[in-house]
């Protein structure tokens, strides 16, 4: 069965003067990874207000068409209930924080003590999430003296710990250094590998190349595309939508300018080696003075 | 006049060391990207440069006068600084009044004011925002309130904590342009950053923080050329030049045209 379906689905908020979502119909797949990408302010963030059920239920404003979630209407479905079926990793890491726990340990355990998880387990689920995120060191410490990458890592630690079978995760990672953006991507990646559903906002695009199935394009408040990754992050639609494409793409791009075209069009670093690896073995003499 | 950073060393209060004897120059009008780790320092060395926080030892002087010997109302005017998150920094109930909190409070005359918060406005793209509440706006936008209400002062140097973080590519485009004029109009851009690929396209001097001590101040080429200090600063290369290193095409190539040029 589908995961989510939105049908037609419009929604302006209560203060806006125009929809910020229009028109948008769309099937989520359970055990996939997908990519919602497209500019600020396009949509994204509301998509994912609508699937998670903050909209309506806490957000106000005008909810036109039709939304299913595991089959059911969403305005049948217990907000609570909804908020322990579904992950959500929110945007903005200093609004998750909760702000009443002492230390990060705890701060973690708090979705799990609100869902009712017995002690024992508990502990299990944080230590384990603590040690797969490198958050040894800040466990003890206060989550409101953290710094703004860490603070990110503790609000996705809190969610992964809960261990939704579904999991909303919008820009997980913009205040993270090179390195733990990956380790957050690594976990993404682990959960897919369980068979978790995932949907993921992201403006890093090669890592979005690197990790998801498909991808959403928004544009004002539209999808402009939806589709498999391959296909999507080479298209006309992605730029249209302001959306650059991943580095070695428009690498692939320049050179088929520069009368150098590769075999086909990479999305991801590992295959742009192979392409130009193959087009230098073509051309031996060009490449023999390196 | 510079900003110089001589040996200075941040500790908290419980002794530790955020930040560890560091020595720095940023001239006038440089462009300068700080990069690093998450906690290895960064935020704590710029806020020193602004005097939100004074040196526990070594000494910070801007146009040289000592951090320690100003108020730090007095030194945040000459150097500016663009909190990582704008909550830290907003408290408007508009935009409008948000950008002239500062004009209000240093009692400037309509006229200036007005060409000063027109400039601002234009410059981070928010003209249109003006009368809206900063805290209904997504969190990209709020963030270039945030640089506005900093531009509206008369700031030599402007210190960006994590510009790009959240930024779609047209705000990308809109934040270089906004780099471009303050370089022409002689105002020094300090910004900590994790986006390597805005480091490699919009700067050229490159400061590597890790552990609280700076470990590479250098070109693009320099720095992100020294596999050591990448991971010692756990950085990471832009996908291009890490592809041209992988196959042999070069070690110092940062830029798409130049990788483009050397596969026949």
């Amino acid at each position: 069965m589908e995961l989510v379906s939105l049908r037609n689905v419009g929604f302006t908020y209560a203060y806006g003067d125009k929809p910020a979502l229009n028109d948008v119909s769309l099937t989520i797949e359970p055990g996939l990874l997908y990519g919602v990408v497209g500019l600020n302010a396009s949509g994204k963030s509301t998509l994912c207000s609508v699937v998670r059920g903050i909209i309506p239920h806490f957000h106000h404003g005008e909810l036109t068409g039709e939304v299913k979630i595991k089959g059911r209407d969403l305005l049948e479905w217990d907000p609570a209930e909804l908020s322990k079926s579904i992950g959500y990793v929110f945007q903005n890491p200093f609004t998750q924080i909760s702000g009443v726990k002492d230390t990060v340990f705890e701060e973690i355990a708090l979705g799990l003590e609100n869902l009712g998880v017995d002690r024992e387990e508990m502990i299990d689920r944080v230590t384990t999430v603590v040690r797969e995120l490198g958050l040894e060191a800040l466990i003890r410490k206060n989550p409101n003296e953290l710094s703004g990458g860490q603070r990110q890592k503790v609000a996705f630690a809190s969610i992964i710990a809960m261990d939704a079978d579904f999991i909303i995760i919008d820009e997980p990672t913009s205040q993270l250094d090179p390195d733990a953006s990956e380790a957050v991507f690594g976990i993404i990646r682990k959960l897919k590998e369980r068979g978790k559903s995932i949907i993921l906002v992201e403006h890093k695009i090669d890592l979005m190349a690197e990790y998801a199935d498909r991808i959403i394009v928004m544009k004002a408040g539209r999808v402009v595309m939806e589709g498999p990754a391959r296909e999507v992050l080479v298209s006309d639609e992605l730029s249209q939508a302001g959306v650059p494409y991943p580095e070695v793409t428009e690498l692939a791009f320049a050179l088929a300018n520069a009368g150098k075209p590769l075999r086909s069009v990479p999305i991801t670093r590992a295959e742009a080696r192979e392409l130009v690896s193959a087009r230098i073995k073509e051309a031996p003499h060009a490449h023999s003075a390196l | 006049m510079p900003i110089v950073l001589s040996d200075a060393s941040f500790s908290y209060p419980d002794g530790s060391l955020a930040v560890d004897s560091v020595t720095l120059r940023i001239n006038d009008g440089e462009r300068i990207a700080i990069v690093g780790q998450n906690g290895a320092g960064k935020t704590t060395t710029v806020k020193m440069m602004n005097g939100l926080l004074k040196p526990s030892s070594g000494s910070v002087t801007v146009d040289g006068l000592a951090t320690t010997d100003q108020t730090t109302a007095t030194t945040a005017r000459t150097v500016g600084y663009v909190f990582q998150n704008p909550d830290d920094q907003i408290f408007g109930s508009d935009v409008q009044g948000e950008l002239e909190y500062m004009p209000k409070y240093l009692k400037w005359d309509a006229e200036v004011t007005e060409q000063r918060v027109g400039r601002a406005a234009k410059m981070t793209g928010i003209r249109r925002f003006l009368k809206v509440n900063p805290n209904d706006l997504p969190f990209a936008i709020k963030k270039f309130v945030a640089i506005g209400a900093i531009l509206v002062g008369d700031c030599k140097y402007v210190i960006l904590d994590e510009p790009t973080a959240g930024l779609d590519d047209r705000g990308l485009k809109l934040l270089n342009r906004m780099m471009d004029q303050l370089e022409a109009e002689g105002v020094a851009v300090i910004a900590i950053t994790h986006d390597m690929r805005f480091v490699v396209d919009s700067f050229t001097r490159v400061v590597a923080m890790a552990n609280r001590k700076i470990i590479a101040d250098g070109s693009c080429e320099e720095v992100f050329g020294n596999d050591d200090v990448l991971s010692r600063a756990k950085l990471k290369r832009p996908e291009v030049p890490q592809l041209a290193r992988e196959l042999g095409l070069s070690t110092t190539a940062l830029h798409l045209n130049a990788v483009v040029a050397l596969i026949r």
